[in-house]
């Protein structure tokens, strides 16, 4: 122990502390300024940024005894009270936040650029934000922040939020509410799981596979146990109910018994007084291990030389085959007068939230908060992890409780178990709070990705245009357990006709378990991958028939009146067409010079275009239902509840808006509670796109019954008939009364009824693959078009403009939807030229936040965006699915643009320029290659 | 785990010398520590029991000029560098390569002397002070020396200072005169690492007419185990006529000369032997530009 002496926001510490922490450790866990986020401690992130005497730095690299006498400024510092810094109002504003986990980092880093540049360049903040990473907002909205809060600090006044064009709002409903969690994400007030501390809390870990497929013949923990400060270190032996878990199929063991199927499997657990204890544990504990044929691959994992991964499935590997038929494929081909037959490849992509998973287990009893067994954790769906943890623990759901913090991003990614069932058993098997916070890189190594595919597809069409045909097999990576797979891969395997009008179609789709990270849910779930495939196939067919790529896209789209591939008829809300109107007048405008593709000097530029299409709600026969409760005060305020999750996506908002559109109450009279199993109505999973439909329409049909019985109590009182009572501003009026709704909320009470209503809302039934009818019940479209300029010198890429316009029945928030687009697109960016993860014979190369890049700022095109509504009637308000539309033909539409630049048509991703210019430089038009094939 | 357990920051050269003694092998020298403890982290470097900070040393975060020379004491921060106009105007490469290192955040702690002292065949800084034919000054085995900075490097990664009781105080260099002009650049790929595919510095001076190469320094990296100078081609284009034929001329050289090699999950050898020509044509006719005209304005700072 040592003394430090800094300032921190102008409040001077003298600290006794050891010298081996890091500033951030120090500002978070010694002062408790939790505002600061440790998000790589690779200093990759630049979420940990903090200003040491006004200069940026990474504090998770920084020691903090460097910092001897220095002044530190954090988030914390920055307003005055109450009084917002502009740049944090900036953030507000401009929709700049929104899970809110790197904003803290971002405004930072922001505010030392305006404290030497007051009046900087769009080049400027990119050069200064380039290394602080957002994985939701696609940067362009902060670009806009920082130039507001420049001009307010300049004394120019803000520069006000530009809306898009959208139709008519209501009252709440179509208008830029900011969400209520916003101010405490800009303050560094917003706890996320980590920012929680207990008294007594221990520190747990997990120890990892040492192989990718390897039986275990002995497990001693007997040295870890006898180190001082370990508390428990637990085995399979010690999992209380049964040990396995799983979302859709319970094949995942909680900690493994007998073999390891991943490098991200548990094999033990242990609580200690503190993380280096912990980690020092996890090193005593032996572990022998006999290794077995590591199935590394999809192809491989379907023949017959590959060992099983797991004995006891029925079907062996191959966890699921896939089957769209439709009409008859021999005639559909015979009708085509061009056919055009690829293979596409798409790799393991990883969401890279930016928060990585925490989990805190409070045995029950611990306090009087905490009367039962309660797990705090970010988490996508609340009352699937209590599920899983109950039969993990052997305890009845309702004795544990799910609390869910606020979430640092999910993308899919925090929809299975991470640390919620060890915490647990930890907790309960020591009676204090354990929490489990994963490292970066054991994030990266452990929880299910995006599923790598091979996609062989066969395109057929007529002189004209008119597709007969489409053929395809996709192989899905699965990894070692199922997750969401069967789910993910009926998605890709659905969609893989692309939103056209496709009479005769024979699609396979193997979902195989292989000895790589498990693939489960990620943004776009399936269709990411086969819009790859299915968009570029188009382009390729408008070449060989000599048609504009937008043309053939419009003949063949779906409209309304047309039947899908699954024989679906679509009845309403099919926006497609608008979509590619919108791209055809902003990219070529009428303009008879335009041009697909151009060369100055070294550099060759074009356009390419894609479409997509992708469901909203879980559809295929699954029940898809969510709860929420409407609460009425009598101070005039009300409560919307459900255990839906929001994650940065704007779900909360959209709650609040629906709920004071129908009970005519203003917004900020309007609160909502979230992701909490004991006091709050189950909502089912947040994933599919599914919540703004779902548990919006549970909360709006929720106000409206409240509505109904507030206006009949109030109708009894005024002597009025119920109907002719308004709800506005907060009051019911009719007949020259004006009564707060609160005081109505007396009145219901005085009668002994609650001002309370719960919903349970089913949406519309939907049919299981292979049975025709709807299988969902609502898809919203897009169409996109990328601007790429080509470095002929080195091959490298670059994206300067996306024109998107996504079709998603109604804007209830444009802000928060434009957040959606401009981040989708810049994730879609990403997984086309920047992200791939690596996987040799099942150990994870990409072990490291350093050996995994998604989209900087630097990245960030020019982006313009439109939003057609085209309504669903059973939508609230007519919304349909927004969260995974966004990101799905970003890829495709950049692919096919680096295909007119160049001439080189890529059939894998990422882009790898090392590929292309060798391409360019041997007259070659394909690139079969990646990055990933540099060795 | 935590990386260290002991941390000094010492006021002195001889201070830092004696501390590192004191832990016989078991303290590590620490500048902005933005490699350092990563390599720890990552167990690429053994966990020291102590750090001894050298940033505090009075004098080695400083940029001193004496007419045309320039000294730089090895804890001065990229950042520090990037802000110099003296090296935008007269060591253009410097700031160019030490302008890409990183984000902001790293190039306010991360060092000059750090760099140097990883001693990666491409490291950025390391790459321009090899053009700028920079010395350094070093305490080797109790002995402060100046040496070429060449002379320090022994393999990738490795160099003669054994950062458990050797010292790196500063460089030095002169700073261009009149007809004298340099440039950097590098490729990157956006996947992985960011570790240059190729990185490039070039120092040019012209003959009094301005129309012939009196002089060059080219560092092309990694094409060896270590920083070092693309010599034959340098020597083909001694005393010849600037223009295009002679970058040509270069290419060539280059093409016959230098063997790149295929990095894992990096570059194949072939793109590299591109990337060489792609430089070679992008950097040469920058720095005889800036040699011509006594004009230079850094390019890609911060972005590329």
């Amino acid at each position: 122990m040592s003394k430090l002496h800094i300032t921190v926001n102008d409040k001077p510490y003298d600290l006794d502390i050891p010298e081996s922490r890091t500033l951030a450790q120090v500002l978070r866990y010694d002062l408790g300024l939790t505002g600061t986020k440790i998000g790589c401690e690779e200093a990759e992130c630049g979420l940990c940024t903090v200003l040491v005497n006004n200069t940026p730095v990474d504090s998770c690299i920084y020691p903090a005894f460097k910092a001897q006498g220095a002044a530190i400024t954090t988030i914390e510092g920055l307003a005055r009270g109450e009084e917002l810094h502009p740049l944090q109002r900036a953030f507000v504003e401009h929709g700049a936040v929104q899970c809110g986990f790197c904003t803290p980092g971002m405004i930072i880093t922001a505010k030392a650029l305006l404290d030497s540049i007051p009046n900087p360049s769009d080049h400027e903040i990119k050069v200064a934000l380039k290394d602080t990473l957002c994985r939701c907002t696609g940067y362009t909205s902060i670009i806009h922040a920082v130039h507001s809060a420049a001009s307010e600090l300049r004394g120019e006044g803000a520069i006000p939020w530009q809306p898009r064009e959208t139709i008519t709002p209501l009252n709440a409903v179509g208008r830029p509410v900011p969400p209520q969690e916003v101010v405490d994400k800009v303050t560094g007030r917003a706890r996320f799981a980590d920012d929680y501390v207990f008294p007594g809390m221990l520190i747990g870990r997990t120890l990892r596979a040492a192989h990718p497929h390897a039986r275990i013949t002995r497990l001693d923990t007997s040295k870890a146990k006898a180190l001082p400060g370990v508390r428990a270190v637990l085995t399979h032996e010690d999992v209380p109910g049964k040990n396995i878990h799983g979302l859709v199929f319970a094949d995942w063991p909680v900690l493994c018994a007998d073999k390891v199927r991943y490098m991200g499997d548990a094999v033990a657990i242990v609580a200690a007084d503190d993380a280096d204890t912990a980690a020092r544990a996890l090193e005593l504990i032996e572990v022998d291990y006999e290794p077995l044929t590591v199935v590394g691959d999809p192809e491989f994992a379907h023949s017959p030389a590959a060992p099983l991964v797991h004995e006891g499935w029925e079907t062996g590997n191959l966890l699921k085959h896939i089957k769209v038929r439709s009409g008859d494929i021999e005639q559909g081909f015979a009708e085509a007068d061009v056919i055009i037959e690829r293979e596409y490849r798409t790799p393991t992509i990883e969401h890279a939230f930016m928060e990585p998973e925490c989990a805190i287990g409070v045995p029950a009893g611990y306090d009087a908060e905490h009367p039962k067994l309660t797990i705090y954790v970010g988490s996508q769906i609340p009352y699937d992890d209590r599920r899983q943890t109950a039969i993990a623990l052997g305890l009845p759901e309702d004795q544990i409780r799910v609390r869910g913090t606020l979430i640092g991003g999910g993308f899919g990614g925090k929809e299975d178990i991470a640390g919620q069932i060890h915490v647990a058993m930890l907790a309960q098997a020591l009676g204090r709070p354990v929490k489990m916070l994963y490292t970066r890189q054991e994030s990266l190594l452990f929880h299910p990705k995006r599923h790598a595919t091979i996609i062989r597809i066969r395109t057929g069409a007529k002189r004209d245009g008119t597709l007969t045909a489409v053929q395809a097999t996709l192989y899905g990576d699965a990894g070692a357990y199922a997750s969401l797979s069967d789910k993910v891969m009926t998605r890709a395997t659905t969609h893989a006709t692309g939103p056209y009008v496709v009479p005769h179609a024979k699609i396979d789709c193997y979902a195989m378990y292989t000895n790589n990270p498990p693939s489960g849910a990620f943004r776009g779930f399936g269709v990411t991958q086969s819009a790859f495939a299915v968009e570029q196939n188009m382009d390729l067919l408008a070449e060989a028939l000599g048609m504009d790529p937008l043309e053939l896209r419009r003949k063949n789209a779906q409209r309304v009146g047309a039947t899908t591939a699954t024989g679906q008829l679509l009845r309403e809300s099919v926006g497609l067409l608008q979509t590619i109107d919108h791209i055809e007048r902003d990219m070529r405008g009428g303009d008879p010079a335009f041009r697909w593709s151009w060369r100055e000097g070294d550099k060759a530029y074009a356009w390419g275009i894609a479409c997509a299409y992708k469901n909203t709600g879980l559809g295929g026969g699954a029940p898809d239902r969510a709860a929420a409760e409407v609460e009425v005060f009598a101070d005039s305020s009300a409560e919307v509840r459900t255990s839906s999750a929001d994650m940065g996506q704007g779900l909360s908002v959209v709650l609040v808006q629906v709920t004071a559109e129908e009970l005519g109450m203003p917004v900020e009279r309007v609160r909502v509670l979230l992701s909490d199993t004991d006091l709050t109505p189950d909502g089912g999973p947040t994933t599919a796109s599914r919540q703004t439909y779902v548990s919006g329409n549970a909360a709006r049909h929720a106000a409206i019954t409240m509505r109904e019985a507030l206006a009949a109590v109030a109708a009894e009182r005024l002597s009025v008939a119920p109907e002719q009572i308004r709800f506005e501003g907060g009051t019911l009026r009719a007949d020259g009364s004006v009564v707060a709704i609160g005081e109505v909320v007396g009145w219901m009470r005085e009668q002994g009824q609650e001002a309370k209503v719960r919903y349970v809302y089913d949406a519309p039934k939907t049919q299981p693959l292979g049975t025709g009818g709807d299988m969902h019940f609502a898809f919203s479209y897009a169409t996109q078009a990328a601007l790429v300029e080509v470095d002929l010198g080195t091959g490298a890429v670059k994206v300067l403009k996306i024109i998107a316009a996504n079709d998603v029945g109604r804007a209830i928030n444009p802000k928060t939807l434009e957040g959606q687009v401009e981040g989708g697109i810049v994730m879609g960016l990403g997984n086309c030229l920047t992200e791939e993860y690596i996987v040799e014979d099942g150990v994870p190369w990409s072990t490291l936040f350093a050996r995994y890049r998604i989209p900087s700022i630097k990245h960030t095109p020019e982006i313009v965006s439109h939003f057609v509504e085209e309504q669903v009637s059973t939508g609230p308000f007519g919304a349909k699915g927004v969260g995974e539309i966004t990101s799905i033909n970003t890829t495709p539409a950049i692919a096919n643009a680096i295909y007119n630049a160049t001439g080189v048509r890529v059939y894998r991703i990422p882009v790898d320029q090392d590929a292309l210019l060798r391409a360019l430089k041997a007259g070659a038009t394909e690139v079969h290659a990646t990055w990933h094939d540099v060795k | 785990m935590s990386l260290w357990t002991h941390y000094h920051t010492p006021a002195t050269v001889d201070e830092a010398l004696t501390l590192l003694a004191g832990y016989q092998g078991r303290a590590r020298v620490i500048a902005g520590g933005t490699d350092l403890l990563l390599d720890i982290r990552h167990g690429h470097t053994p966990r020291p029991d102590a750090l001894v900070d050298i940033t505090r040393i009075s004098g080695i975060a400083t940029l001193r000029q004496d007419g045309d020379v320039m000294a730089l004491g090895a804890g001065v921060t990229h950042a520090q560098i990037v802000a110099e106009p003296v090296l935008s105007a007269r060591a253009t490469c410097l700031v160019e390569s030490c302008g890409v290192v990183g984000g902001p955040q790293v190039r306010n702690v991360g060092t000059i002397g750090g760099n140097v002292a990883h001693a990666l065949p491409a490291g950025d800084g390391t790459t321009s002070l090899v053009a700028l034919d920079a010395e350094a000054d070093v305490v080797l085995d109790g002995v402060r020396q100046w040496l070429p900075l060449r002379a320090l490097f022994v393999g990738p990664g490795q160099s003669r200072l054994d950062q458990t009781r050797d010292l790196l105080v500063g460089f030095r260099f002169r700073l261009c005169g009149p007809r004298e002009g340099s440039a950097f650049k590098r490729i990157m790929r956006p996947q992985g690492v960011a570790l240059p595919i190729l990185g490039c510095a070039a120092w040019v001076r012209l003959d009094e007419s301005g129309a012939r190469y009196d002089d060059l320094r080219i560092c092309i990296g990694p094409v060896s185990k270590v920083p070092s100078r693309a010599e034959a081609v340098e020597e083909t284009l001694r005393g010849t006529t600037v223009g295009a034929e002679a970058v040509e001329r270069a290419v060539s050289v280059a093409r016959e000369t230098l063997r790149p090699r295929t990095s894992k999950f990096r570059a194949t050898a072939e793109y590299r032997q591109e990337m060489v020509e792609v430089l070679l044509r992008r950097v040469l006719p920058l720095a005889a530009e800036r040699a011509r005209t006594g004009e230079a304005i850094p390019e890609g700072v911060g972005m590329e």
